[in-house]
């Protein structure tokens, strides 16, 4: 490698005018040509000398990287005084401008608010040194533990998943034997011997050692148990432990044949945990679940588009199930989706079809359409915004006909809601300005004036956050993941027992403010603000950040549509009070319908306000969110 | 056997005893006198092979006179004084020199000569003459001439004609192509033919073997001759001769064509600066010949390696009575009195067996055991009976201990021997010692507390301690950089650190302060360790230069100089009479601790050496460098006996198991290997060495040596230790 580089190793000299652009620097004008040949000559070899000597102290550092102490150690050692306090956060200093045949270097110096400074977040103290012992080997045997890197690293169950009838090589055989010996587990078998004559699957072996079953054991019973803390373990465990890729097919069908079963028997909240596992599964990065996706896709699947999910339909919140499992659905869409297996167009077929099919329950009509939205901007554009008056008509039929069911008028306002909310966004990107309630009305019948009200907002919410730093904005625009699911699901389920499992943080108190002051950003700031404590150290500041950012964004949403049905305070509130549903996807149907005996208590509590009881589930919710937001950002197309 | 050599070949040698001891003064400048006196014998050494006039008496008394002069202008009134008195000069010679004008240009002439071929001798800093004292006679052994545009098609001619000869010869001959490649673009730069050099390089540096990447990526940037004063690389390549080794036959081919062509430019640098060592017998191959080149300065030379080592290890000092009366004292309180004696005895018995290879008791001169060292040897032989016996089939169970948040910080690791404590050294120039068992880490109470201690008392060495200072870790300050190296005394009293700011410190681990600082390197110091019998320690840096220190002087014992480059990591061999240096000249050698001598160099490494390992035997030593490969030395011989391949960044730590059975390796690769040691050493044991020519066959079994790999999570390994029950520690920072 170095065989191409070492011609250029003897040419490469400093160019003749940085030596001007110094000379000048430092006062010296009109230096002769010549100098400057002479000049840069010697300059580059002094460089070259002193890079060389820096390198041994990265050697000796035993360090990869060179840093800018290692030049000063070089300097020092040529008896030249090092360069104090040098430190750039950029990666040069200078700036370079030219004009009236004039050339330029300069130290760009921005003015500084101090406002920023002092508002800005103090960075993380440092942590100490500290020592932790782990194994390595345990008598030649590497033990899967996170300490450890991946026995089977991600490439190799992808190699082995996705070309499981390479050729095994003579060669490449010794290979896996000589690792075998190291790692232990996962040797490849010695059977292709023949000179690679007969294509052989690499046999990979499942047998769980006794401390793997135990564990497996452990696990699920966590994740379908009871304790939610548990839970919260075992599921951060699936998410991060490195050696699971032994246990995978068992926990795969673990989840094909829990969902079956819990369906049949309309177990809401099992059927959430089980897709919490898959969620935790997907999130670990040292998996590769392609080889599963015939059990786990049936499983989501089902838990999207199933007609029943639950034993009270009116009551139980399967709704943010269905959106949990579509974006669950669209994330391994995402991943896995080739053009051989064509995961996505497959799936896009089947919510298709069903949605089309005028028999179509309205469950599984929302299932379908949350599905599809999911995909991403393009599949809504061009599946779903031509059937929005097809589908406006039916869900007024419903709202606005004879008193069917409440059943049916319940899901007709869930399919309606979730048409606005992904449709609005896409709108506000493709539709031209002005937006006309009357030409809306007339694209998009009976959702058109509704529709027209949700991208009006979303316009100013861009524009809004196109101020801010992009960066925020990803995060911004979902609150509303998974951990709503969860935390209502639970609740729904379980009863309103919530308090008891989730501590209710010193922090609370903060949330009193809000209700008395809807439209002020700070209010919502510090919702966010509980989420930072929640958070984990590492990512404080971070958080911190967005709230203020965010904070702008919901409330001025809200402001022209205060009358209308949508007002995110009381939105937040009664989710929170009857434990129906979770801070965000109640935000459109519970004003607009209201059960009875909701209601009441809504609005006691509306007025009243007990923070601790409002506050506590969505504190837990925003620390699921949070740690779950990652995920969510990549897939919603924002 | 010697080799019988040409009358040429002769010329060469003598001359080269003589440059020795000017060789040596480069290292020791230490006093200005001994910087002053060591130009004459290298210019004398020169003389002959430059084109200057055969020294004679007026000659001498000429640089005499230089040299006062030299002196005079640099106001060193009583060195001037002393020389003249010493060399008997009148007291007015100088002046009436200098008031004769032509004498003065005479004597400023050849000044201008000893010192430098230019006069910006004069003017040149006193500070890079006293680096290099003998830089500017170095030089000016360039300064023959030949026309410039002849090199490229001498060095081509002479590149045809080896790849023409039979293939047995070609991989000998084709040694000469680096040395000759680098003292001709040398010779073109110090004569300012710019361009031509520059065009050399680019033509034929692609030809030299990778190996040399890095020298030649220093030569690449030098293109002017005021670039050669101070730099180090070329230095190394000027006072010392490149050692190649060339069969009988070879050798007449390359002259015969020489010859032949009158090629004399080429005969003149083969003479100059290269030494050839000539044996009989059959040319070796290219692999052979590619298993020992690499390093700066050619391989070794065989007579290098023919001093006797003692490498047997020294007779356990005879502790056994008290011995047994305490251990089984000890057994008694813990109840389980049986089944000791028998083991007690056989290792009495293996004691007492005079190693032949051992050196004698008193070879050097050890400290004497201690009561707290006779226990802690008696815990050691309790802890060895409960030792697991190694093996291919029975790995080593390895504990990783991560730094963690050292934020690439962390330069050097040691354990204690019984694993009790571990140290770190950070480039923020802080020592840290934590306890790794229970045992928390307590200072000696303040001396004023310590007057209230009933001292009688059988536990006063309890007493003393000052239990509000217990705490897991404690952080030394004292260094003003990066510390670079790190040793625990074998009694656990002491620390030893060494850092960037050119000092060693010891510190005591009974106050947690620091005791002394040993300063005598100049420039960092990269290693330091204590002795296995304490009291002593050996220190390495960028001076190049060894020093072996008592922790009672506070001046070096002994100065091992030689190496022509940065030594980069030093040992001791377990017998304490030798110890071990390796640098980035790519050699290693080996150093005798009583007479001082260098008694073997061993040369094979492609990258400077930062590990490296005496098996427990103290016969064979491993060696890891950058080049990512360990290679297995057998010192009683002075060979290469093994090559372990496998990783791919640098090894930055090896270790043998306390019975010698498994070699293991940390590296920059985030690995640790497993070596079959045994086997390694064992096929060699059958083989017939054939040590008369000093030539091995190295089979790549590197693969079958190879026990184990195991990877840890970004985390370099710079540290292995094996505990007394032959348990793995391994230690580095997690660099996320």
């Amino acid at each position: 490698m170095a065989e191409e580089r070492r011609p250029k190793q003897c040419t490469v000299v400093l160019p003749t005018e940085s030596m001007k652009a110094m000379a000048e620097s430092i006062g010296v004008g009109q230096l002769q040509e010549e100098s400057c040949v002479a000049l840069s000559e010697e300059v580059s070899y002094r460089i070259k000398e002193i890079a060389q000597d820096a390198l041994k102290f990265m050697h000796h550092g035993k360090r990869r990287k060179l840093t800018t102490n290692d030049i000063d150690n070089a300097l020092k050692l040529k008896n030249v005084e090092p360069l104090y306090g040098f430190q750039s956060q950029e990666f040069i200093p200078f700036r370079f401008a030219s004009g009236g045949g004039r050339e330029l270097h300069f130290y760009e110096e921005k003015e500084v608010d101090l406002s920023d400074i002092i508002n800005t977040p103090l960075p993380r103290v440092p942590l100490d040194v500290s020592l932790k012992a782990h194994w390595l080997s345990i008598e030649g045997v590497q033990p899967s533990i996170p300490e450890n890197p991946p026995p089977a690293p991600k490439e190799q169950q992808k190699v082995e998943s996705t070309e499981p009838l390479k050729v095994v090589k003579p060669g490449q055989e010794e290979d896996g034997t000589v690792q075998g010996k190291g790692q232990g587990a996962t040797a490849a078998d010695g059977k292709g011997k023949e000179k690679g004559l007969i294509r052989l699957k690499p046999r990979s072996t499942h047998e769980l050692s006794v401390e793997q079953q135990l564990y497996y054991k452990e696990i699920t019973e966590a994740c379908v148990g009871s304790c939610e803390a548990k839970r919260a373990e075992a599921l951060q465990s699936i998410a991060t432990d490195p050696g699971l890729y032994q246990m995978l097919p068992r926990f795969s069908t673990f989840i094909s044949e829990g969902v079956r079963v819990n369906v049949v028997q309309n177990n809401l909240a099992l059927l959430i945990y089980l897709m919490r596992m898959v969620k935790a599964l997907m999130d670990n990065p040292t998996l590769y679940l392609e080889k599963y996706l015939h059990e786990l896709i049936p499983a989501v699947v089902t838990c999207i588009v199933s007609k029943q999910l639950c034993l009270r339909p009116d009551v139980d919140n399967h709704w943010a199930l269905r959106d949990f499992a579509a974006r669950l659905m669209a994330q391994s869409c995402k991943t896995f989706s080739t053009t051989t297996n064509n995961i996505q167009s497959r799936i896009t077929k089947t919510f298709t079809k069903s949605w089309l099919d005028e028999k179509t329950q309205w469950t599984t009509r929302y299932g379908c359409i949350a599905g599809l939205a999911e995909l991403g901007a393009d599949v809504i554009k061009t599946l779903i915004l031509p059937r929005l008056t097809v589908e406006g008509a039916r869900i007024k039929a419903v709202m606005e006909g004879p008193v069917v069911s409440n059943i049916d008028k319940i899901g007709a306002d869930h399919v309606q809601s979730l048409l606005l909310k992904h449709c609005a966004s896409v709108i506000a990107k493709i539709r031209p300005q002005p937006d006309n309630v009357e030409q809306y009305r007339i694209d998009y019948g009976y959702l058109g004036p509704m529709l027209c009200s949700h991208v009006m907002k979303a316009r100013t919410q861009a524009a809004l956050q196109a101020q801010q730093v992009n960066r925020t904005t990803l995060t911004i625009t979902q609150p509303r993941p998974t951990l709503t699911v969860s935390q209502s699901g639970l609740s729904g389920s379980a009863g309103p027992r919530t308090p008891s499992i989730i501590k209710v943080p010193s922090s609370l108190t903060l949330m009193s403010p809000r209700p008395g002051t809807p439209s002020q950003p700070s209010p919502p700031a510090t919702k966010y603000i509980v989420m930072a404590t929640s958070a984990g150290p590492a990512s404080t500041q971070q958080v911190i950040t967005l709230s203020s950012s965010q904070s702008a964004s919901p409330v001025t949403s809200t402001v022209p549509s205060a009358t209308s049905t949508l007002q995110p305070l009381v939105k937040l509130e009664s989710g929170s009070g009857p434990g129906l549903t979770g801070s965000r996807p109640m935000q459109k149907y519970i004003v607009v319908s209201l059960p009875s005996s909701a209601s009441s208590s809504l609005e006691n509590k509306s007025s009243v306000l007990p923070t601790s009881i409002s506050s506590t589930p969505i504190e837990a919710g925003m620390k699921l969110d949070r740690s779950e937001s990652p995920g969510a950002s990549t897939q919603s197309p924002h | 056997m010697a080799a019988v050599q040409g009358g040429l070949v002769d010329a060469v040698e003598k001359k080269d005893i003589k440059t020795e001891p000017s060789e040596d003064s480069g290292g020791n400048n230490n006093a200005n006198d001994g910087r002053l006196l060591s130009p004459p014998p290298g210019s004398s050494a020169s003389a002959p092979g430059g084109n200057k006039p055969p020294a004679g008496a007026p000659e001498d008394q000429q640089t005499l006179l230089a040299v006062l002069q030299f002196l005079r202008k640099n106001n060193l009134a009583e060195s001037v004084e002393i020389l003249r008195r010493e060399a008997g000069l009148p007291e007015d010679a100088l002046d009436l020199k200098a008031g004769d004008s032509a004498g003065a240009e005479d004597a400023s002439s050849l000044l201008s000569r000893v010192t430098v071929s230019s006069s910006a001798a004069a003017q040149a800093p006193t500070k890079a003459v006293e680096d290099q004292p003998d830089v500017n006679v170095v030089l000016s052994a360039y300064s023959q001439q030949g026309d410039p545009a002849l090199y490229g098609v001498y060095y081509s001619g002479l590149k045809r004609f080896i790849e023409s000869v039979l293939d047995c010869h070609r991989a000998e001959l084709s040694q000469v192509f680096y040395p000759l490649f680098v003292h001709m673009y040398l010779e073109l730069v110090y004569n300012n033919h710019e361009n031509e050099a520059k065009v050399f390089f680019e033509k034929f540096s692609g030809d030299q073997e990778c190996y040399y990447e890095d020298d030649l990526r220093v030569l690449s940037s030098l293109t002017k001759k005021e670039h050669m004063r101070g730099n180090e690389t070329l230095l190394d390549f000027r006072t010392s001769k490149f050692v190649l080794r060339i069969s009988r036959d070879s050798y007449q081919l390359l002259k015969r064509h020489l010859q032949e062509r009158q090629n004399n430019q080429i005969w003149n640098i083969i003479q100059e600066h290269l030494y050839i060592d000539i044996f009989d017998g059959m040319p070796r191959s290219k692999s052979q010949i590619d298993a020992m080149s690499g390093s700066l300065a050619g391989e070794a030379k065989r007579e290098a390696n023919k001093a006797k080592v003692y490498y047997g290890l020294l007779k356990e000092p005879e502790i056994e009575l008290p011995l047994d009366d305490e251990d089984e004292e000890a057994e008694n309180e813990e109840g389980k009195p049986k089944k000791k004696k028998p083991k007690k005895d056989s290792m009495g018995s293996k004691s007492k067996k005079q190693d032949p290879n051992a050196p004698s008791q008193t070879r050097i001169p050890l400290p004497e055991l201690k009561d707290s060292d006779k226990l802690d040897k008696i815990m050691y032989m309790k802890e060895a009976t409960k030792r697991i016996r190694l093996g291919p089939d029975n790995l080593p169970s390895i504990c990783f201990y991560s730094f963690l948040n050292a934020y690439q910080g962390l330069t050097a690791v040691d354990f204690t021997d019984d694993s009790s404590l571990i140290a770190g050294g950070f480039a923020d120039s802080t020592v840290r010692v934590w306890s790794v068992t229970p045992k928390k880490l307590r200072k000696v109470k303040s001396a004023a507390d310590l007057n209230l201690i009933d001292k009688e008392s059988d536990d006063v060495l309890e007493r003393i301690m000052d239990e509000k200072t217990a705490s897991e870790s404690k952080i030394l300050y004292g260094h003003s950089g990066p510390v670079y190296g790190i040793s625990f005394s074998p009694d656990r009293n002491y620390l030893l650190t060494c850092s960037e700011d050119g000092t060693i410190r010891l510190w005591s681990l009974q106050t947690f302060t620091c005791l002394v600082g040993y300063k005598g390197h100049n420039y960092p110091v990269w290693d330091t360790q204590f002795s296995p019998h304490g009291y002593y320690f050996i220190s390495g840096g960028h001076d190049r230069v060894a020093r072996l220190w008592a922790t009672d002087h506070y001046q070096p014992l002994r100065m091992f100089s030689g190496h022509l480059a940065d030594i980069t990591s030093t040992r001791f061999h377990p017998n304490s009479n030798y110890v071990v240096t390796g640098s980035s000249d790519r050699t290693i050698r080996l150093w005798d601790v009583l007479t001082g001598n260098c008694v073997r160099i061993f040369t094979g490494h492609k990258g400077p050496i930062h590990a490296l390992a005496f098996s427990p035997n103290g016969k064979f030593l491993a060696s890891g460098a950058t080049d990512g490969r360990v290679l297995l030395w057998d010192i009683g011989h002075g060979l290469m006996i093994g090559e372990l391949k496998g990783h791919t960044d640098t090894i930055y730590s090896l270790k043998f198991s306390r019975d010698g059975e498994i070699l293991a390796s940390g590296s920059m690769d985030n690995t640790v290997r497993l070596w079959d040691a045994t086997k390694a050493f064992d096929d060699l044991e059958t083989d017939d060495f054939t040590a008369a020519t000093g030539h091995i066959h190295l089979q790549d079994n590197s693969q079958e040596l190879l026990l184990g790999t195991y990877m840890s999570k970004s985390t370099p390994v710079i540290h292995l230790h094996f505990t007394r029950r032959n348990l793995l520690l391994a230690a580095g920072a997690y660099n996320p």
